[in-house]
This record gives structure tokens, C-alpha cells and sequence, in this order.
């Protein structure tokens, strides 16, 4: 990769503006600033003894991804979801705006739904991480992905990434939920297709599959 | 709350003799979307693969007076950069608009407006080195809205149009409107405001340009229209078409918002060839919101006559549309805001008068429903008006108002079949609107509108006479079929439909046939996913590539059965004659008979729209093979004391001819609903004027997913939809159009609704609960119990076409336009009406139209 090769740059970045990109990078200086002193430890405080690293200097890091662990190279500032795609080449998981607005890019950490592209790849350290990639059965489907294809909880497809995590996430917290605890836990989404009544559905018949009800169609 | 209902309407429909068509069936690329295995443009990545920035205007108008890469060359992974003048040709998607270039030459026209391009080993790097790009600028005074841009001819942000700031100009009238309005017993006139919006469809715009071997280079991209894509390449890269391939990814969305040729596709297509790399781009969200091409604001004045029981006596129609910084589809979207007012109820004498003005913001252009949305919601609302002043019910009003199917329209449109009869009986019954409207308690109330859809527009984009879509099998020994279309699935299930139709003629599976689609190498041209023609018009080419396929594989097997063609069956995967079923062949076996017969075995279809009886100018937008009809009803709860309000349900009816595949409409069908509901409720691509010492810049107020409100799920009410069945001889198995259609009556429905539930009227969208509260208080006040706009602006439309209506004994063409031959006399790149006329002679009757 071309980017394991970059020299260090001289410039600490742009004179010019703030940008979302420029203040994750230097979000990622503190958080890198752990690797060295201590395990990462999400939301933490950088150490006095932390070591400044500079802008495209990468860090080792392990990551447990749909059960296998991956050891990989990261510049701190790089969020999971541009890992998990441009490192990874793992695209079920989708990017709609890359800051926190639409849910594309949910996968679960910890079986908890979070946006990946507002979670830094140092972050997920220590956690487990299911992609969509991640809820198939060897060949087959998982409950959710069948219970959206069976109900054509989609158009485009796009957003599905993101809703099945957020289904599967919900699911794995409350097996049962009624019609408002699916909006609820749903509402972090957005599908521009406007499908939402049918993921009303699949998300039903996700929990029957998850009870081992019905058979698979 | 309960769950949401969907009606099931599929068991009433009629069985056919395939498998699919009439019946729910699975989407061919379910299981890959839920899985992740759908590569869309994003995600597809090349060895070598470099990264594309944009650099785009920061002021929203001026002239360039330098571009320096000096500091971008100095960051580390930089590769290369363009600037405009390296691509000077224009390019546009109509004829008559070519006013963009790839990167701005002289000049900027918006903020977002690109400028000048850099390439670089990584996005970041990439990033990194367009905000070193040093570009300065001569500002200019700016235009931000139609009355600056009317009141303002200089500075011309374009040389070319009617004049000063005004793009274009339409003003055409069909009949005598005066002695229309003498034989009313009431004229009503209102004044409306439809607000921009834009698609916001959550995959941004992507390109990925490949070079491959000499002189030639594969463009993927998120296009709804790779044909229009790969003639605008051609074009302004100089190099033949053959030597372009576009591919045209699956769309995560489209809404109309991926149908121009984008500066990003062409950049990124010359800095491949530049740098002889793949080269990938991907838009920011909020470069999407510049990106735009969305609803145009619309102001609106609307005049109609009725007599004493509701018939329509004649209407005038002024719009005025703020366009944005370039042409765009804007003169047809012009039209379009006149164009279909006709269809939904006939109006024997109209007149329309338009204008579309220049303004320093991103160009609009067609969303779902093109130019109709806004015309509709005056209608519908004006309409609701009528009906209280006239003591009729709103119901009843429209009733009143139908048109007769094969009816030619005051301004020459031939209708098709027409279900709004039924549609509006549908809703009525199922909302209890006899029982309920009126009766409702303060605060919840009922709302009623109607709307009507093109299934295709009748004439291309490009003046030609050459089949419209086209459709190629490709049959082998394996028992397999390929079936290669240029159309794109934008997420319509445009795939699945033809896969199904084809399936259904041979008697075989879905999962038998192989869709290659949206390749402008490999597959017959398809003009796009646009105006929601792929299920009429590729429908229809489909159709009848597989007859002929199964007329070559019957007329083998016959032979071999020692039957007559016409006894064969195809079904199950089998062929066998009906009176001996157990004899058959098995489809595969069937297939290389044929294969031994008649050698390799390939068939196509095409399909061209028949011909439109106007001639007028201006009579080319309009035309559709046939129109789909809507009604909706919205149930609403209004909290008087806040203005703040909810749809709790929506009734929509649709005229879908046949429902090819009922789950897939139904969707369509709530999709429309969500969409509209967003545009009526919250949705706006609105701009602000930076202070002057802050640059007098126009900006987007909230150019971001969060700030730009669309419903959640949190919104959603509950969907009750009818599909009403009349198949439609135009439409392949009597098929017509859903993707835009059922949107169109949302917006005004949820209008009346809240007319009905406390009294006021919201003469604008999107409808915010400050204006209901304002209209309240103004009704407290003894005044119009109103909030809307109170003017137009002051319009010279220019010189009126005088077109006499079929009543008239008109022949379709304008009485005071010279220039109304012209037309019968063009030739086209390619094709001339004689050879059209005959080649639709020559076609066989099964598959094409009249």
C-alpha cells in the first residue's frame, strides 16, 4: 500500500479552516498517544508521558472482526468504517455522509449498533465487531438478512447494510420488541426509498426466525 | 399503535399463464443487497487506483482569475490536477442547454461550482491537496431568487436564454380561455409557493474511470442514464464513442438526482486518460447538496372558471421557477410545470405561461415527479377551494372532472386507459371520508387530492427517431438465458420486472436468467431510469425479444414433435404440446434443438413510443404511451395550540394498468407517500446571503443529512394502498408506471387535511407548524385565516402560441408560430420520422404500439 510507504509529512495539516477530517486528526493524536502508555481505553485522557505521532504515522493494532482477529497498520485518525472498507475491502458496510447523520455505516461493537464511520478503528480495540459480512451462516442467510429479502425490506439497498445491523443490534437486546421499540431502535437509519414499512415487517419476522419459528422461505 | 396495514389487493388480480407477472415474487438482487455483495460505484477499487478531489467556488459568482497548484504539488501522494481549460467543451443534458463545462473556464456561477481537480495516491492525500489549491476570484453581484433575477438582466449569469436572467419563457394557449371564463359561474384565483427540495438518495454520487488498453477507457459510475453519460463524454473528451464504455453501477437511489452528465464523471474520465491510472471519486455529502439537479422552487398563479356543478371551464396557469445556476432538464422541467395539468381532468380550454430564471444557486432539475409536484399541489389545494365555495364536496368535485380514456387533451395529449374513477372510490371508502369528513373533532381532519403520471416521455432527450429501448437474449446450450438491457436499477426492481417478463413468454425460472444491464459496451441502448419509463418502454422491448426467442425454439420443436408451433406450451422449464404434456422437452433440450436448428440463437426487441398528435412548439413534452392516475387521502392531527401536526394515515390509490409484481408497486407506492410527505412536511434546499462584509455569498442553509430534515421512521404513518387493475393495451401485459405517480397527490392531500382539521390554509410547502399558527391568528383577527404568498412576480411571458384545441378542429399545430413546421422537416444525428414511420410498420403487432 502506498500509504505505508508516505514519508512523514512536514505540515501539521492545512493553515486554512477546520475540517471534520482535520479535527478527527487531531482526535487521533490523542487516542494514538494511549497505544504507546496504555491499552486504548475509549473516552480516556492523554497521558503525559504520551508520544506525539505525527500525521500518517501508523500504529499497530488487532482488531476482532466477525470473530477473526486482523493485525493491521492504522493512522489514529482513521474511523473503523474507512478501515473496515479501504483496509479491509469489507463494502457491505456503506458510507451516505461519513459524519453521524444517516446510519449506512452501523455495524455492531460489542453486539451494540454504532456508526462505524464515527467510531475510530482505535477505539473498537478489545471489542468484538460484526459487520453485515458477519451475520451469514456459511452460505446462508441470517435471520435478519432472510427476514428483510423474504419482506422486500428494501429498494436500492443501500441503507440495508445498516438497517439489518440495527435490527440484529435491537434483536439481540430485546427479542420481542413491540412496533414503537422497532421504530425506536430503527430511527438512527434513514432510507431514502422510504421502505420503512416493510422493515416494520422483516424486523418482526427476524425475532420469529431468531425464536426458531417458522421456516425459511 | 398498531402495525402498519398494507391491503392485499394480488388476490383479486388476473391470473396469467406464467409464474411472476400478477403475482408477489422475490427481487432478483435480494439476496445480494441484504448480504452486501451489490457492488455499487463506491465500492468497486482498481490496481494503481488514484483518488479525485474537486476543488469547488467558495463565492457564487464571479470571474476566475488564477488557479495555483503550487502548494497542492507539494503534498506528499500528489499525482496530478486539471484545470477548465483543458476540457473547454460544453456539455449540458438537453440540446438546447449545453452551458456547463467540466471545470469552470472564466467562470463560477454557484458556491460548489467546480473550478479545478487534483489527483493523488489517497482520499485523504487527495482532500489534503485540493484545500491547498489557491484559486482567486473577481466576484460579481449575485442573484438569489426569480424576483433578482427578473429585476436584474445584468450581470447575465448565462449569454444565452430569453434574455438578461431569464432562462427561458413558455407561453402557449389551447383555445378560447375569455369566453371560458364568461361561461363560469365562479372564478377562483390563488397564488401558491412550492419550496426546492432535493433527493438526497444516500448513496453520494461515485465514478471510478479505468483506462484500458490503448485509447480506450471503461467509466463506472452512479448514473440513472449511462447512454446520455457516454454521449456527454464523448463529447467533451474529444474521443469516440466506441473507444467509451460506461457502466452504470446499481444506484443506491437515484430520485431523478443522478440523471445529468456530472462535471465529477468527465473530471474523473480526463485525469484517468491524464495519468493513465484508475482514478476514483466519490462525492461528500455536502457536495451532493451541490450537486443537486432537485425541485425547483416554484411561485405559482392559478385561475379557473367553473360552472354551478363543478365542470372546469378553463384555467390560466402562470409559474415561475427558480432555476439555479445552469440549464440542467430546466426548459423541459419548464414545460412540465404546464404540460400535464390537462390529463388529470380535462380542462377544454387552458392557457400556460412560464419562466425559468437564472440564479447563483445549484441547478435544479427533474426529482420524482419532474415539474408536476408543484403545478399539482396549486391545482389540488385551488381545487379543495372551489369545492367549499361551490357547496360541493370535494369528492364529488372531481368526480365531476374526469376525462374519457383515448380522449385527446386541450393541448393535444392522446390519454390512455383511466382508473381515477376507481382510485378515488378506493380512498373514499377506505378512509369513511362520506362519514368522517366534516364530522371529524377540532384538530384532526381528512384531505382528498388526485394526480396524474406519464408512463415514459414520448420523445428522447436528443432529437432522434431510433427505438427508445432495447432489449437482446441470448440463448445457449446450457439452458441458460441472458438478457442484456441498458437500462439501470436505480432500486425501482427495474431488473426484476424484465426478468420476469422474459421468464413468463419461455416458461422458465428467474433464477434461469442472467441480467446484464446498464453496459454501454455490451448492451442495446436503453435511454435511462428517468420518467419512470423502464417498466413501459424496456418492458415492452423485452417482450418481444422473448417472443421471438420463443418462436424460433417453438418452431424447432415442432418439428422435432411432429406439432404444430401454436400447440406448444412453454411452462415449468419445459415445452410440450398441450395435447400430449408428458412428451414435451425439457426448456434446456428445447434450446439446443433450436440451437441444432437454426445455429447460435440470439433475438432482440425494441420499443418506440407512437407518435403524439401535437405539432405545436413546445408539444414534445407531454406526450406519454400512457398516463397512471392517483388519488390519496391524509388523516391529520393538528395541535392548534402549537401548529404542530402529524399525518396519522394515508389512503393512496394507484392506476397501475397490471401490476407486474405487486410487492414492488406497493413499495413504490409507500415510497412516494414517505417522499412526498417529507417534501409537504419539512423538506428544503434553502439558501441565505452571507453579509456583506462575509462576502455576499448565497449558501445552502443546511447542506448535511441532520440539518436537511427528511421523515424517519419515527414519521412514518400508516400506509393503506390500493392497486387498481385496468391493463392498459400501451403497457407490456397492460403495465404502467408507479415510481413517481403516487407522490404527486400527497402534498396537496395533507393541505386540505389540515384545512378540514382546524380551519386555515397553508398556501405553500413545506408546511411549518409557525404557519398554521400565524394562519390561526389571522383568522382570530377577522382576516384570511391564510399564510401563503400574496403576489406573483411581475412576468413578461413573451408572445402567446395560439394553438386550437381537437374541439376547435385544431390540427395540433400553433396558428401564429412560423417556425411550427420545423420539427417534420428536423433530421436527427441518426434516423428520420419516414424511417421511423416505417420501421413501426414493419414490427410485429404483439409487441409494439400503434
Amino acid at each position: 500500500m502506498e500509504d505505508n510507504h508516505r514519508k512523514k509529512q512536514q505540515q501539521k495539516g492545512p493553515e486554512s479552516g477546520v475540517t471534520r477530517r482535520h479535527f478527527l486528526t487531531g482526535a487521533g493524536i490523542g487516542a494514538a498517544g494511549l497505544v504507546a502508555g496504555a491499552p486504548v481505553a475509549t473516552g480516556a485522557a492523554p497521558t503525559e508521558s504520551a508520544a506525539i505521532i505525527e500525521v500518517g504515522e501508523m500504529v499497530p493494532l488487532t482488531l476482532r472482526i466477525n470473530g477473526h482477529p486482523r493485525l493491521l497498520l492504522v493512522e489514529p485518525r482513521w474511523s473503523l468504517a474507512y478501515v473496515l472498507r479501504e483496509k479491509l475491502v469489507m463494502t457491505g458496510t456503506k458510507l451516505g455522509c461519513d459524519r453521524g447523520e444517516c446510519g449506512a455505516c452501523t455495524v455492531l461493537v460489542d453486539g451494540v449498533p454504532r456508526y462505524s464511520c464515527m467510531t475510530l478503528a482505535l477505539e473498537a480495540e478489545e471489542t468484538e465487531i460484526t459487520t453485515l459480512e458477519g451475520l451469514l451462516e456459511g452460505e446462508d442467510l441470517g435471520d435478519v438478512q432472510q427476514a428483510f429479502k423474504e419482506h422486500d425490506a428494501f429498494q436500492c439497498g443501500y441503507c440495508t447494510p445498516g438497517q439489518v445491523m440495527s435490527v440484529e443490534g435491537l434483536l439481540r437486546s430485546n427479542p420481542d420488541p413491540s412496533l414503537d421499540e422497532i421504530r425506536l431502535g430503527v430511527s438512527g437509519n434513514l432510507c431514502r426509498c422510504g421502505a420503512y414499512p416493510n422493515i416494520f415487517k422483516a424486523t418482526r419476522r427476524a425475532a420469529e426466525l431468531k425464536r426458531g419459528k417458522g421456516d425459511r422461505s | 399503535m398498531d402495525e402498519p396495514k398494507i391491503r392485499d389487493q394480488t388476490a383479486a388480480l388476473d391470473p396469467t399463464s406464467g409464474r411472476y407477472v400478477g403475482r408477489p415474487f422475490r427481487r432478483v438482487d435480494g439476496r445480494d443487497k441484504v448480504s452486501g455483495v451489490t457492488r455499487f460505484a463506491d465500492d468497486l477499487e482498481f490496481p494503481r487506483m488514484c483518488y479525485l478531489r474537486l476543488v469547488r467556488s467558495k463565492i457564487p459568482h464571479g470571474r476566475i482569475s488564477s488557479v495555483d497548484f503550487a502548494p497542492a504539488q507539494k503534498v506528499d501522494g500528489f499525482l496530478g490536477s486539471l484545470v477548465g481549460t483543458e476540457m473547454p467543451e460544453t456539455f449540458g443534458i438537453l440540446p438546447v442547454s449545453q452551458d456547463e463545462h467540466a471545470l469552470g473556464i472564466d467562470r463560477v456561477r454557484f458556491v460548489g461550482d467546480p473550478v479545478a481537480a487534483v489527483a493523488a495516491t489517497s482520499e485523504d492525500s487527495a482532500y489534503e491537496a485540493a484545500l491547498q489549491v489557491r484559486v482567486e476570484y473577481e466576484p460579481l453581484p449575485t442573484i438569489a431568487s426569480i424576483e433578482e433575477a427578473l429585476a436584474n438582466p445584468e450581470p447575465r449569469i448565462h449569454d444565452y436564454g430569453s434574455e438578461g436572467n431569464i432562462h427561458k419563457r413558455v407561453s402557449m394557449r389551447f383555445g378560447d380561455l375569455q369566453s371560458g371564463f364568461e361561461e363560469a359561474d365562479l372564478i377562483l384565483e390563488d397564488h401558491f409557493f412550492y419550496e426546492g427540495n432535493t433527493h438526497m438518495a444516500l448513496e453520494q454520487h461515485a465514478t471510478v474511470a479505468v483506462p484500458e488498453d490503448v485509447d480506450r477507457i471503461t467509466v463506472y459510475s452512479s448514473t440513472q442514464t449511462p447512454h446520455y453519460l457516454h454521449r456527454a463524454l464523448t463529447r467533451v473528451l474529444g474521443i469516440p464513442a466506441a473507444r467509451i464504455r460506461v457502466i452504470a453501477c446499481p444506484n443506491g437511489g437515484g430520485f431523478g438526482g443522478k440523471s445529468d452528465p456530472f462535471n465529477h464523471e468527465i473530471v474523473a474520465a480526463r485525469m484517468a486518460l491524464k495519468l493513465g491510472r484508475p482514478t476514483k471519486i466519490t462525492l461528500d455529502r455536502e457536495e451532493v447538496f451541490y450537486c443537486h439537479r432537485g425541485r425547483h422552487p416554484v411561485s405559482m398563479k392559478i385561475r379557473t372558471g367553473f360552472s354551478k356543478d363543478g365542470a372546469m371551464t378553463a384555467q390560466h396557469l402562470q409559474t415561475a421557477l427558480d432555476g439555479g445556476a445552469y440549464g440542467s432538464y430546466g426548459v423541459a422541467s419548464t414545460y412540465y410545470t404546464g404540460a400535464l395539468q390537462t390529463v388529470t381532468y380535462p380542462l377544454p380550454r387552458y392557457q400556460f405561461d412560464g419562466v425559468r430564471c437564472f440564479t447563483n444557486k445549484p441547478p435544479c432539475g427533474p426529482k420524482r415527479g419532474h415539474g408536476t409536484p408543484q403545478p399539482r399541489f396549486a391545482f389540488e389545494v385551488h381545487l379543495d377551494k372551489a369545492a367549499e365555495k361551490l357547496g360541493i364536496d370535494p369528492a364529488d368535485l372531481r368526480l365531476a372532472n374526469l376525462a374519457t380514456p383515448g380522449q385527446v387533451t386541450a393541448n393535444w395529449l392522446r390519454l390512455g386507459t383511466i382508473g381515477l374513477r376507481r382510485c378515488i372510490e378506493a380512498v373514499i371508502e377506505g378512509s369513511e371520508w362520506r362519514q368522517r369528513r366534516g364530522n371529524l373533532p377540532y384538530g384532526r381532519g381528512l384531505g382528498l387530492a388526485c394526480g396524474a403520471y406519464m408512463c415514459g416521455a414520448g420523445l428522447p432527450i436528443y432529437w432522434n427517431h431510433l427505438p427508445q429501448s432495447g432489449v437482446q437474449l441470448k440463448l445457449d446450450r446450457s439452458g441458460g438465458v441472458a438478457l442484456f438491457c441498458g437500462e439501470t436499477e436505480i432500486g425501482q426492481g427495474s431488473d426484476s420486472v424484465l426478468a420476469a417478463l422474459v421468464a413468463d413468454v419461455l416458461g422458465v425460472d428467474l433464477q434461469d436468467i442472467r441480467l446484464c444491464v446498464a453496459d454501454t459496451d455490451l448492451t442495446p441502448v436503453d435511454l435511462g431510469s428517468y420518467s419512470s419509463r423502464v417498466t413501459l418502454m424496456a418492458g415492452n422491448a423485452a417482450l418481444q425479444a422473448a417472443t421471438r426467442a420463443r418462436n424460433l425454439i417453438a418452431g424447432a420443436v415442432a418439428e422435432r414433435l411432429e406439432t404444430a408451433p401454436e400447440n406448444l406450451v412453454f411452462a415449468e422449464r419445459r415445452v410440450f404440446d398441450s395435447a400430449a404434456p408428458e412428451a414435451g422437452l425439457s426448456f434446456e433440450d428445447a434450446v439446443i434443438t433450436a440451437e441444432a436448428r437454426f445455429g447460435t440463437l440470439s433475438t432482440v426487441g425494441s420499443y418506440i413510443p407512437p407518435r403524439s398528435p401535437g405539432k405545436y412548439r413546445g408539444a414534445g413534452v407531454g406526450p406519454s404511451p400512457t398516463y397512471s392516475y392517483s388519488a390519496a387521502v391524509i388523516e391529520v392531527e393538528v395541535d392548534p395550540s402549537s401548529g404542530i401536526y402529524r399525518p396519522v394515515h394515508v389512503w393512496l390509490a394507484h392506476d397501475i394498468g397490471r401490476a407486474i409484481n405487486p410487492t414492488l408497486v406497493l413499495g413504490q407506492i409507500e415510497g412516494s407517500v414517505y417522499m412526498g410527505l417529507g417534501e409537504a412536511m419539512m423538506e428544503e434546499q434553502a439558501f441565505r446571503r452571507l453579509p456583506r462584509h462575509l462576502s455576499d455569498a448565497l449558501v445552502h442553509k443546511v447542506p448535511s443529512v441532520l440539518e436537511y430534515k427528511t421523515p424517519t421512521f419515527l414519521d412514518m404513518p400508516e400506509v393503506t394502498s390500493y392497486l387498481i387493475e385496468d391493463p392498459d393495451p400501451e403497457g407490456p401485459f397492460g403495465a404502467k408506471e408507479v415510481g413517481q405517480g403516487p407522490l404527486l397527490p400527497v402534498p396537496p392531500a395533507l393541505a386540505n387535511a389540515i384545512h378540514d382539521a382546524v380551519g386555515v390554509r397553508i398556501d405553500q410547502v413545506p408546511i411549518q407548524p409557525y404557519m398554521i399558527l400565524q394562519a390561526l391568528a389571522a383568522g382570530d383577527k377577522g382576516e384570511e385565516a391564510r399564510f401563503g404568498p400574496i403576489g406573483f412576480p411581475e412576468v413578461d411571458f413573451g408572445e402567446t402560441l395560439i394553438v386550437p384545441t381537437p374541439e376547435e378542429g385544431g390540427d395540433g399545430r400553433a396558428i401564429n408560430d412560423p417556425k411550427s413546421q420545423r420539427h417534420s422537416k428536423m433530421r436527427g444525428d441518426t434516423g428520420t420520422m419516414s424511417d421511423r414511420d416505417k420501421a413501426l410498420k414493419t414490427k410485429d403487432r404483439a409487441l409494439t404500439t400503434k
